[in-house]
């Protein structure tokens, strides 16, 4: 087994000298390499702070959160953008893209900034340009493309980077159910053919019911961790 | 190189506010520029208006010749003296003088004025004397008849008309007596009434004669190649020249032009300061949009870990573009619109135009194309545009991704 995260005894509080909000509450989470899961719990439930502190944009009050054996929590702010840069895949709610670059382009960048060859490059956009059935909108505008393209787009960019997990914060919030649905094909797709880790947060019950693990969160606490099948008719391309 | 393209291509990401901005920038150029060359060109042509006047840029006296403007503080002319001004760098011509007041009387009439003796080329070089004529003819070149060239107004005082006869009467040097009849051979105008009901003007020698003063000059009058480093210029020639002599700017000479001229380009000043000041908020506004339009998208790149000076390499790469541009444009423009207002240059009216006429001055505000006008406009607008720029790498260097991420 190889474990991608471990963190133990998470506890961020917002506001800590007005009207505290114990976002996160001592949370352990534990997440080895290839696991496909959700994070759910109702609105203000600490899901996005998660994902935070584990992606590195926060830093918790209190715990440790080990990344692939690096504890993020003893990183200086810049260590932290260099470390993200390498070893964490972001997929937004919405407005993942340069809108100003093309598809094609929004993928390289996270490349040019590791310093990968040009020959590289290459070769990693078109495979994923597969990957995510994009290979005719390659070229497009942000803005020519539709909702579910462009969070396919954004997928993309997250795996570009060969990083060991994927967080994704309600990524089809802003989809119809058929985008949706799509997403988490390709999701689960990627997930299996690079043994890509992914966790994402969602509100979505035909999203929750596509993970492999389903985390419950209420008042910043997990309440439930349960391991599921995945029972959907997938069409995997 | 690829954050090169990406400040590019951002640049083009909303048009209409690059647009905007770089119309912003190149218009403040222009209208810095412009201001700017109409400002230097009205400043040199009212000064190349009053040297040519009759003053000259420098002039050159036997020290102490200023304060007591008598022949007896005159000079020697002597060729090698001459030779070591022309020599100095910037000097274009020079022209003797001997200068000292008599009665002119004709008939039963008497009146007092100034008896210049010239050198009739180099003085032309400097004042353009023939061109002031307005009957009869300049003197030859090495004129040695006994002639002169009366002002207008001292003509009419006189009753004197082309032709007739001039008598002088005066102190010659050291004490000797000095009297002379002389054929009116030409009129001249001046605009400023003081030199046309006051200036007699004869050949140098002619002069040196009737002032029993072979040789004696009372000054050098000196015209240059530009106005620039005027002073430096003086010190140089001054100590060239040595204690002897006294070497004077028209600022000197002319102390209460010079004050006119400067508390008008401090007035100048203040209208550059306000226009500055206009095109900074004008390029501050648009880095303002800028970096809320932006916001979102820049935090973004920090989550996903492009680091903050990075992104500012590209903040940075686009305001220099986008000044670069603004400016070069601006002075691309700016220079046919000075060209033009310098071959046609702008009249005025009223009061002003009146005291101008009144000096002989054409009342015009002609632009000055001096190149350093536009580079130096460009360089300001630049250097503005950049400290502005500084705003939106500030942002982004406090920037917290969590933060401007939210909605
Ligand atoms: N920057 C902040 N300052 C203060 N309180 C915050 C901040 N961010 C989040 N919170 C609070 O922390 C708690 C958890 O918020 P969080 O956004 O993590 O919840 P969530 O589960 O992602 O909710 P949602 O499903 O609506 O996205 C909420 O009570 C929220 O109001
Ligand atoms: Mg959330």
């Amino acid at each position: 087994m190889d474990t991608i995260i471990d963190a133990h005894h998470i506890t961020k509080t917002y506001n800590p000298k007005t009207i505290p909000v114990v976002a996160v509450n001592d949370v352990h989470l534990h997440l080895e390499r290839g696991e496909f899961t959700a994070l759910v719990g109702p609105s203000g439930s600490g899901k996005t702070t998660l994902l935070n502190l584990i992606g590195g944009l926060d830093k918790p009050d209190t715990g440790n959160i080990i990344i692939h054996g690096t504890d993020i929590t003893k990183l200086s702010a810049n260590q932290l953008i260099d470390f993200r840069l390498r070893n964490i895949g972001f997929v937004f709610q919405a407005f993942n893209l340069i809108p100003v670059l093309s598809a094609r382009e929004n993928v390289e960048l996270i490349m040019q900034l590791q310093g990968v060859s040009r020959n590289e490059i290459n070769q990693r956009v078109q495979v994923l340009f597969r990957q995510i059935g994009m290979e005719d909108k390659i070229n497009t505008r942000p803005s020519q493309l539709s909702g579910g393209q462009q969070q396919r787009v954004a997928v993309a960019r997250a795996l570009a980077s060969r990083p060991q997990v994927v967080l994704a914060d309600e990524p089809t919030a802003n989809l119809d159910s058929k985008s949706a649905g799509n997403l988490l094909d390709i999701m689960a797709k990627l997930n299996q053919e690079e043994n890509m880790t992914f966790i994402f947060s969602t509100h979505d019950q035909r999203v929750i019911e596509r993970a492999r693990r389903v985390i419950t969160l209420v008042d910043g606490k997990i309440v439930t961790d349960t391991a599921q099948v995945d029972t959907s008719p997938a069409v995997h391309g | 190189m690829w954050l090169l393209k990406l400040a590019w291509k951002n640049l083009w990401r909303n048009r209409s506010r690059t647009l905007i901005t770089l119309s912003a920038i190149f218009f403040a150029v222009i209208l810095s520029a412009t201001t700017n060359s109409l400002q230097d060109g009205v400043f040199d042509h009212f000064i190349r208006n009053m040297v040519s006047f009759y003053s000259g840029y420098i002039q050159v006296h036997k020290d102490g010749y200023w304060d007591q403007q008598v022949l007896d503080n005159g000079f020697e002319r002597r060729a090698s003296l001459e030779e070591s001004i022309t020599n100095h760098s910037g000097v274009i011509s020079v022209a003797p003088r001997i200068e000292s007041y008599a009665l002119a009387s004709a008939e039963d009439i008497t009146k007092g004025c100034m008896v210049v003796g010239i050198d009739p080329k180099t003085e032309n070089a400097i004042t353009f004397l023939s061109d002031k004529i307005v009957q009869g003819t300049y003197f030859s070149d090495n004129e040695v008849q006994k002639v002169a060239l009366l002002s207008e107004g001292l003509a009419n005082r006189l009753n004197l008309n082309l032709n007739d006869t001039v008598i002088l009467i005066s102190q010659g040097y050291h004490g000797a007596m000095a009297a002379g009849k002389y054929r009116v051979s030409g009129i001249v105008h001046f605009g400023s009434p003081q030199l046309n009901d006051q200036l007699l003007y004869l050949p140098i020698t002619v002069a040196q004669e009737f002032y029993s003063a072979e040789n004696l000059l009372t000054s050098y009058v000196l015209s240059m190649n530009s106005d620039k480093n005027l002073k430096s210029t003086a010190q140089e020639l001054q100590t060239t020249l040595g204690k002897e002599y006294e070497v004077m700017t028209w600022m000197e000479m002319l102390p209460e032009v010079e004050q006119h001229i400067k508390t008008d380009k401090g007035s100048m000043y203040i209208i550059s300061g306000v226009l500055y000041l206009l095109i900074g908020f004008g390029i501050f506004g648009t880095f303002l949009m800028m970096m809320a339009e932006r916001r979102f998208e820049l935090g973004m790149l920090i989550a996903i870990g492009m680091k903050k000076h990075k992104i500012v390499m590209v903040l940075l790469v686009e305001s220099v573009l986008y000044v670069l541009v603004g400016c070069l444009v601006g002075i691309c423009i700016s220079i046919p619109i000075t060209w033009y207002l310098k071959v046609n240059p702008i009249r005025f009216g009223g009061d002003m135009a009146e005291i101008y006429l009144q000096y002989g001055f054409e009342p015009i505000f002609p632009a000055s194309t001096d190149v350093w006008i536009f580079i130096t406009q460009g360089i300001i607008v630049l250097v503005m545009g950049l400290a502005l720029s500084l705003y939106p790498m500030m942002k982004v260097w406090r920037m917290d991704p969590v933060t401007a991420m939210k909605k």
